[in-house]
């Protein structure tokens, strides 16, 4: 459904990602890992069109996306989640929501001017899609609470739920575990399976090797911009140079 | 009537003379756009404050060399008290903010100007009294060399200091990278006050020396200044060598476009120049994309 | 909290009714047309700056191309009046659909400066094709407006007229930024990558904001013009541009009232410099006052610059630690 062809990006002289390729299957969850640095997070950048890709095509149910704006290829369907978090911190948590959804609604800017606001038929549709969205990430509790004022794990659960409000039919989630304790992370597992059985598709970007493993269809490892090693969870585990590249990590981690 | 060539040669004069001017007051943006990433929107009111001041100082009295020379301090002064009166207070605000701020300085000085000078336009002499040359055809008066000079010599100045001194290399390593400096241990908020001293300076050099050409009133600082935004913009705002470039075209565009254009749009035609510019090619001419 | 609101509402359109019938000086109900005039043209600009985040120097541009435009249909082509103040907004906001795609791109300092440089484009054009315009001098013989056989002759007359529109102004505005509109600017102030991705066209919106705030500025340069009967381009420049900007700053950004009352400060304030400095200092000629608005603007940038351009009093974003994390490359 998704498909990376060649993809090159490079910022200054230092190449993020080189020639990489790759495949998302409709209703699969492909997990993207690999160390720091190691490109995962440009790749997101590059699908959703935040920043443009030096050589190489970005497919999208057969469609080319990439030099579409971001706009564009969200409203396409593809939502994602950002790492370092981009909630709308002065909105409450319900209504980052509703904004999520906003592209399906119909409230345009000149009809906005002329009608008497208030709760349309359609805003207290959205207002409890929206619930009901925040219910299940269980975030029912801090509805009406600034977006900012959420935990950090919270915020992550927020992001998710925001992104799912746009109704995509794939969604890249960019460490969606970091942050949470392994009771939620666990959590956060079965929900991610729960939306791959809604037939949503999904990509994830994730350090957390446990929720990778019991979660991914396909795994895909990065180091250095490039694809070291790709297959089922259990195949990757065993490769030597992604135990290497994932050991030197953890040295680098330690001190 | 003259011929066209030699009407041209008088375009290219009166371009390359008001071009100097824009030259010298980009190159002072500039200077302050690298320092503190701020565009100095004050900056035409320097000039009109220098020009004025010298005016007023020979109207009291004092020697032509004293005037000039005491109106450049004052408005170098004038460009340190906008810094720590207003810039440094807020240098931890938005960019915008800022800009806001050098408006708002902008038009309490024209103000202030207005109050004291009045609305009448005044002159200075030219600096030497000799008839107009005669050049290809065209005309040239004495006092377009000298504000040629002045360019040639302020350019030829500032880039030894920056290539030959301590503190110019300091401020040209600052220039590159803020941060930077700041680790080799440059204060970045003297250099920012360098910056407006400096600006003030060059400004009202600008001033008096054009005003022989061209009469000062307490408003003329308000074209000039958005002219020299307009060759900075032309020469990609963060280069000194672009600002040069950048105010001397655009001096010769706008003498060729009033020469062909009805006189009043000449104004009309540099501000084109700077949205083309911004739209377009928004690092300047010179600037890679 | 609905009642309290609608109390003060009703008393306020009250006020506005019954200031025409207290008030007899023609000298002070002028003053009031004014502030109504700018108060629509600060309700445009607080959309743009307030709630889109983009900022406009040129807005007197788009005030003086209505005028200009609804002072030639009336006078030129001989078009019925109230037409022409339908009409002549429709210039200023083609003409910024125009040029805003690609000027809203630009960011900060280079918006600052090419919406500046479009307002004096605009101001040289107006002096300069004297064919259209009438140069320098102006346009005379604009005839007074009328509604079927009601002339809008005096200033009492007028007021309400120009109020009438700053009243639908507010109604509008009102309605557009507590709609789900308004939210999602909010939501782009915040983030406009995170609106993005969920697949709002955020270039658009702030496209139609600057477009509606033309249309805005366009209404009052037209209503100006049928009231003054005479229009020359020197009220359309530069200062009265930052006049506007420092109405929607002095006001509060993000507000529906902050406009009205920022206008009401700015238009009082040169009032009151108008007949207070020449007492001081009898030589004293021309727009002196704008040295106060010169140090107005700086006291508020450097003691309220959160103010500025940010919804909210303090932006929340700051304190999130979220934005302190690195990204990963």
């Amino acid at each position: 459904m998704l498909e990376i062809k060649e993809l090159t990006k490079s910022f200054g002289g230092l190449i993020a990602v080189n020639r990489v390729s790759l495949k998302a299957r409709e209703g699969g969850i492909l997990a993207l890992i690999g160390p720091n640095g190691a490109g995962k997070t440009t790749i997101f950048n590059l699908i959703t069109g935040v920043s443009q890709p030096d050589e190489g095509a970005i497919f999208f149910q057969g469609r080319r996306i990439n030099r579409l704006l971001p706009f564009q290829i969200a409203a396409l369907g593809i939502s994602r989640t950002f790492q370092n978090l981009e909630l709308f911190t002065n909105l409450t948590v319900v209504e980052n929501v509703m904004v999520g959804a906003y592209r399906k609604s119909r409230a345009g800017f000149w009809k906005s001017v002329f009608r008497r606001p208030g709760a349309t038929k359609e805003d207290r549709l959205l207002y409890q899609e929206a619930l009901g969205l925040l219910d299940q990430l269980g975030l029912t509790l801090y509805a009406d609470e600034p977006a900012g004022n959420l935990p950090f794990g919270q915020q992550r659960l927020l992001e998710i739920a925001r992104a799912l409000a746009a109704r995509p039919k794939i969604l890249l989630l960019d460490e969606p575990a970091a942050g949470l304790n392994p009771n939620e992370s666990r959590e956060l597992a079965v929900f991610l399976r729960g939306l791959v059985n809604q037939g949503y598709s999904l990509i994830l970007v994730e350090h957390d090797m446990e929720t990778v493993m019991s979660l991914a269809d396909e795994v895909v490892v990065m180091n250095f911009g490039t694809v070291i090693a790709s297959g089922e969870p259990g195949e990757v585990q065993q490769n030597t140079e992604v135990i290497a590249a994932y050991l030197g990590e953890e040295e680098e981690e330690a001190c | 009537m003259l011929g066209t060539e030699s009407q041209y040669m008088q375009y290219l004069f009166s371009g390359l003379t008001l071009g100097s001017i824009y030259a010298l007051i980009a190159l002072a943006l500039v200077v302050t756009f690298n320092i503190t990433g701020i565009f100095n929107l004050a900056i035409g009111e320097f000039v009109t404050i220098g020009a004025l001041a010298a005016i007023s100082l020979r109207e009291v009295g004092c020697p032509n060399a004293l005037a000039y020379t005491l109106a450049v301090i004052i408005a170098g002064l004038v460009g340190v008290l906008m810094e720590r009166g207003t810039i440094n207070p807020a240098r931890k605000a938005s960019v915008l903010t800022l800009i806001i701020i050098t408006i708002g300085v902008s038009i309490a000085l024209r103000g202030a100007a207005l109050l004291i000078w009045g609305t009448h336009p005044y002159t200075l002499p030219a600096f030497v009294d000799a008839a107009p040359l005669s050049f290809l055809g065209a005309v040239l008066i004495p006092q377009s060399l000298f504000v040629l000079g002045l360019a040639v010599v302020a350019v030829a100045l500032l880039f030894t200091f920056f290539d030959f001194t301590f503190a110019g290399k300091a401020v040209r390593a600052a220039m590159m990278n803020r941060t930077a400096a700041r680790l080799v241990g440059i204060n970045p908020a003297r250099l920012s006050l360098f910056a407006f001293a400096f600006s003030g300076i060059i400004a009202a050099l600008a001033g008096i020396f054009i005003t022989p050409i061209t009469t000062a009133t307490y408003d003329m600082g308000f074209m000039l200044g958005l002219k020299g935004f307009v060759a900075a913009i032309l020469g990609g705002v963060t280069n000194a060598t672009g600002a040069i470039i950048g105010g001397v075209l655009l001096g010769v565009i706008e003498a060729f476009a009033a020469g062909t254009l009805p006189s009043g749009l000449k104004d009309a035609v540099a501000m084109v120049v700077m949205i083309v510019v911004l739209l377009t090619r928004p690092t300047g001419i010179l600037g890679q994309r | 909290m609905g009642f309290k609101k609608n109390l003060l509402l009703f008393a306020v359109v009250i006020f506005v009714f019954c200031l025409p019938i207290v008030v007899e000086s023609s000298y002070y109900m002028s003053i009031f047309i004014v502030i109504g005039l700018y108060a629509i043209v600060a309700q445009g600009l607080g959309l743009l700056m307030g709630w889109a985040g983009q900022v406009s120097f040129g807005q007197a541009a788009f005030y003086g191309l209505g005028a200009y435009t609804a002072a030639i249909l009336a006078t030129r082509c001989q078009w019925p009046p109230l037409l022409c103040v339908f009409v002549a907004p429709l210039l200023p906001s083609v003409i910024a659909f125009i040029i805003g795609r690609p000027i809203l791109k630009l960011r900060q300092h280079y918006l600052v400066l090419a919406t500046l440089g479009f307002g004096i484009f605009v101001f040289v054009m107006l002096k300069d094709l004297g064919a259209l315009t009438g140069g320098p001098s102006g346009l005379t013989g604009i005839p007074y407006l009328n509604i079927g056989s009601i002339i809008f002759m005096t200033d009492h007359q007028y007021f309400y007229l120009v109020w009438c529109a700053l009243g639908l102004t507010l109604f509008c505005m009102a309605n557009l930024t507590r709609s789900p509109i308004g939210r999602v600017f909010k939501a782009i102030h915040s983030s406009e990558r995170a609106a993005e991705a969920v697949g709002i066209d955020t270039a658009s919106l702030k496209l139609q904001a600057f477009v509606l705030s033309a249309f805005l500025a366009g209404l009052a340069g037209a209503l100006y013009a049928f009231w003054v009967t005479f229009i020359s381009p020197s009220p359309f420049g530069f200062t009265t541009s930052v006049e506007f900007a420092l109405m929607v700053v002095v006001g509060g950004l993000g507000t529906l009232w902050g406009p009205v009352l920022g206008a009401a400060i700015i238009v009082g304030l040169t009032e009151f410099l108008r007949w207070a400095v020449p007492v001081a200092l009898p030589h004293a000629g021309g727009e002196f006052e704008i040295i106060f608005f010169g140090i107005i603007f700086v006291l508020i940038m450097l003691f309220r610059p959160k103010g500025l351009l940010s919804i909210e009093k303090s932006s929340m974003a700051v304190n999130n630690p979220a934005t302190l994390r690195s990204t990963d490359a």
